[in-house]
C-alpha cells in the first residue's frame, strides 16, 4: 500500500524511516513506536498494533485540579489551572471540581469556588499541612478511587511532579508531565496534552486513550487565571482518613527560605537575568534593583551560576530552571542554546548585550546593543519615574 | 553501601537543528551521551562508595547502543553496568519505562540506594524517579541538592524548591533524584576508561527481570504520542539603536503595556 510518498520519513522524530525501492522502510532499531508516522500517513500504510481490551469509562466525569498550597496560601498556578480546567469542563459538558489538602485551609475553598470550583474535595489534617510525597499521593489516590474524575490537572512544579508521577503509578493511569497546551478531542471525548520536548525543539500531543483519570501537570504561567466571580459558590466535601493514609515514611525537618526576593522565579511575570556580562557579584545590585523596581524575579545564566557570582537556584536554562514570563530581561547574557532552551518560550524577551552577534538577539523581541552599566540603570530610573517609586 | 544509579541515552538536544525547509528535526551528527542530570547522580553514586564502600550498580533501558553511556559511567567510577534491553520494551512510556526499572533494581537486589537525575532532557517529564520508588513501593526525595548524611537505615537530605530548600530525613532503602548543585561530576580517568572497556556489560530482557508483559512496552503504556510537530521557530524582532534615553523611552513604553 506504500505510494513511496515519503512522508512518514519526514515526521519521525528519530530517523528511523527511509526510503528503498521507492518503499519506506522502518529501522526497528530506532524506532521507538511513537506512532507519528502512522498518523502522517495518507494511505494507511503503517499500522501500529495494540492489545484490545475493555476499559469502564462511564463512570468516570469531572475535571479535578489539584490545587497546591504552601504556608496555607492556594500557589496561583492553581487558579490558572481552574481558569483552563472550566474550558475543559465546559466542553465536556461536567462539573469542575478543586482539591485541596493542608491543614487550616478550609477558608481557601472560597476563593476556589470563586474562580470556577463547582465542588472543592477537602483533607484537612496536621499530617497534610506541608507537602510531603506519602500522605499526599496516598490521600490523592483514595480520592480518585471514591470520586473518579475523568481528568486531572496539577501544577508542574517540584509539589506537582513529585506527587502526581507516584500517583500515576499507584491508580495505573496515564500522565503528561509539564504540557503547556490542553483541548478536548470532542469526537472521542479524549484530553489533547500538548508539550515540548527535546529542549522545545520538538512538540508533541499525548493522549491517554484507555486508562482513567487523564492525568497531566501543566506550567505555570501558560494558562490564564479563573475569573474572579464573588458571588460564586459551590459544594464543600470534606473527607477524613485514618493514619495509615495519612502516615508518611520520609520526615520534613526544616523549610529554609533562600530566594533573596519575594518573588520566585516559576512564578515570576518578569524575570531580569544576568550572565556574564555582569562581570561580579556585586554587579548583580543593577540587576536586582531593576527586578525590584518592576516586581520581577532575579535569574542568572549558568555562567553568571559557576562563577559564583549568584545562587543555582536562580539558574535558567537546560541544567536550571525552565521559565515562562511575560517579560524576560536578557542583562549580558550571550544566549548559548542551553539558556534559550529555558527561556524561549517567554512572551516577550529584551536583550541587552554589547556583542552585536550574540545569539540571544535571535530570539529577542527588543534587542539593546549596548553596555549593560549604561542600560540597566537608565531602565531602573525610567520605570522609577514612570511607577512612581 | 549499595547503590544503583539509573541513567539515560539521550541525543545531546543542544545539537538538535531543525531544517528549514522540512521543519524538521535534523538527528544526523547528534551525538548520544548520557543524559547530563544523570552525570550528577552517577557522581554522587560513586562518591558515595568512596566514603562508605559498597558497590555502584548503573543501570540503563534501552537499545544495544545504550552500552557505550553504561562504560561511560564505569569509566568515572562505577563498578558494575547492567543493560535493560528488549524490544519488548519500546514504545514504552514513563509509567512502563519505571516499571522496568523498577524489575531492574530489584533484580540487581542489595540495594541501599537507587540515584537518578532529576529528569532526562530529552523528554523532560522528571516523572520515571518517582515512577521506580512507587513501584518498588519505597520512599523518595526528589530535587535533592545535598546528601548531609547517610547510613544503612536512614538519610538527611535536602530537596530543593521555588523558594529555597526543604531538609528531610528518610528511611533507607530510599530513592533520590538529583539536581546539579549536588556535585561537580569528574572527568572520567585512564585507569577508569581502561576498566570500563574490559568490563562485562550485563545484559537483561523482559523475561530475565520476570516483567509482566501486559505492563511494558506499547501495550504497558497508558499514553499515546498521536502528533509531533515542531514550533514555529522564534524569530529575532527589533534592535533598538539611538541614544540610551530614547531607547530606554521605548522599552518601557512597550514593556509598560505588557505590566
Amino acid at each position: 500500500m506504500c505510494a513511496g510518498c515519503g512522508l512518514c520519513v519526514k515526521v519521525c522524530p528519530f530517523a528511523a524511516i527511509s526510503m528503498k525501492d521507492k518503499k519506506a522502510v522502518i529501522d526497528y532499531d530506532r524506532c521507538n513506536l511513537c506512532g507519528a508516522c502512522v498518523e502522517a500517513c495518507k494511505f494507511n500504510a503503517i499500522e501500529l498494533k495494540t492489545l484490545e481490551r475493555k476499559y469502564d469509562h462511564a463512570s468516570y466525569k469531572d475535571v479535578w485540579v489539584f490545587c497546591e498550597q504552601k504556608k496555607s496560601v492556594v500557589q496561583s498556578v492553581a487558579y490558572e489551572l481552574l481558569g483552563e480546567g472550566r474550558k475543559l469542563a465546559s466542553k465536556l459538558d461536567c462539573k469542575l471540581c478543586a482539591v485541596l489538602l493542608g491543614e487550616g485551609v478550609k477558608d481557601s475553598a472560597g476563593a476556589l469556588f470563586e474562580r470556577g470550583a463547582d465542588i472543592v474535595y477537602l483533607v484537612d489534617s496536621p499530617h497534610l499541612k506541608y507537602y510531603q510525597d506519602d500522605p499526599y499521593s496516598k490521600v490523592l489516590a483514595e480520592l480518585i478511587n471514591e470520586f473518579k474524575p475523568e481528568i486531572l490537572l496539577s501544577g508542574a512544579t517540584t509539589i506537582g511532579r513529585s506527587l502526581i508521577a507516584r500517583v500515576a503509578i499507584k491508580i495505573n493511569t496515564g500522565l503528561t508531565a509539564d504540557c503547556t497546551g490542553l483541548d478536548i478531542d470532542l469526537e472521542k471525548k479524549l484530553l489533547l496534552q500538548t508539550r515540548p520536548a527535546f529542549g522545545g525543539n520538538i512538540m508533541a500531543t499525548i493522549i491517554t486513550p484507555n486508562h482513567r483519570p487523564q492525568m497531566a501537570t501543566v506550567r505555570h504561567k501558560v494558562m490564564r487565571e479563573a475569573v474572579v466571580e464573588k458571588t460564586r459558590k459551590g459544594v464543600l466535601v470534606e473527607k477524613k482518613y485514618d493514619n495509615d493514609v495519612l502516615s508518611t515514611r520520609t520526615n520534613l525537618v526544616d523549610i529554609v527560605e533562600e530566594i533573596e526576593e519575594t518573588v520566585n522565579l516559576a512564578e515570576a511575570d518578569i524575570i531580569v537575568s544576568g550572565g556574564r556580562g555582569v562581570g561580579a557579584p556585586e554587579n548583580f545590585g543593577i540587576i536586582r534593583e531593576l527586578a525590584l523596581t518592576i516586581g520581577g524575579a532575579v535569574g542568572a545564566s549558568r555562567s553568571a551560576v559557576d562563577a559564583d557570582w549568584i545562587p543555582y537556584s536562580h539558574q535558567v536554562g537546560q541544567t536550571g530552571k525552565t521559565v515562562c514570563p511575560k517579560i524576560y530581561i536578557a542583562c549580558g547574557i550571550s544566549g548559548q542554546i542551553q539558556h534559550l532552551i529555558g527561556m524561549q518560550s517567554s512572551k516577550v524577551i529584551v536583550a541587552i548585550n554589547k556583542d552585536p552577534d550574540a545569539p540571544i538577539f535571535k530570539v529577542a523581541t527588543y534587542g539593546v546593543v549596548g553596555d549593560l552599566f549604561q542600560v540597566v540603570p537608565a531602565l531602573t530610573k525610567k520605570f522609577k519615574q514612570i511607577l512612581g517609586k | 553501601m549499595n547503590i544503583v544509579v539509573c541513567i539515560k541515552q539521550v541525543p545531546n538536544t543542544t545539537q538538535v537543528r531543525i531544517n528549514p525547509e522540512t521543519n524538521t528535526l535534523i538527528r544526523e551528527g547528534v551525538e548520544s551521551i548520557i543524559n547530563p542530570f544523570d552525570m550528577y547522580a552517577i557522581e554522587e553514586g560513586v562518591r558515595l562508595r568512596e566514603k562508605l564502600g559498597g558497590k555502584v550498580t548503573v543501570v540503563s533501558m534501552g537499545p544495544p547502543q545504550a552500552e557505550g553511556a553504561l562504560r561511560e559511567a564505569i569509566s568515572m567510577g562505577c563498578d558494575e553496568g547492567v543493560l535493560v534491553t528488549d524490544r519488548a520494551f519500546a514504545g514504552s512510556d514513563t509509567w512502563a519505562t519505571s516499571y522496568v526499572l523498577s524489575q531492574a533494581v530489584k533484580k540487581i537486589g542489595d540495594f541501599n540506594i537507587v540515584l537518578c537525575g532529576k529528569q532526562a532532557s530529552d523528554g523532560d517529564t522528571a516523572q520515571v524517579g518517582p515512577g521506580i520508588s512507587t513501584h518498588l513501593d519505597i520512599p523518595q526525595v526528589t530535587y535533592v541538592k545535598k546528601i548531609e548524611t547517610i547510613d544503612e537505615k536512614k538519610a538527611r537530605v535536602e530537596r530543593m524548591t521555588e523558594e529555597g530548600f526543604e531538609i528531610i530525613e528518610t528511611p533507607v532503602p530510599c530513592l533520590l533524584t538529583v539536581v546539579k548543585e549536588i556535585n561537580e561530576p569528574r572527568l572520567p580517568s585512564l585507569k577508569g576508561k581502561m576498566r570500563a572497556k574490559k568490563t562485562e556489560i550485563k545484559k537483561m530482557t523482559a523475561e530475565d527481570l520476570n516483567c509482566d508483559f501486559d505492563k511494558i512496552g506499547l501495550d504497558g503504556s497508558p499514553t499515546r504520542v498521536v502528533k509531533i510537530f515542531t514550533p514555529a521557530p522564534r524569530r529575532g524582532g527589533e534592535i533598538l539603536t539611538g541614544e540610551i534615553s530614547e531607547i530606554v523611552d521605548k522599552l518601557t513604553r512597550e514593556l509598560r503595556s505588557e505590566f
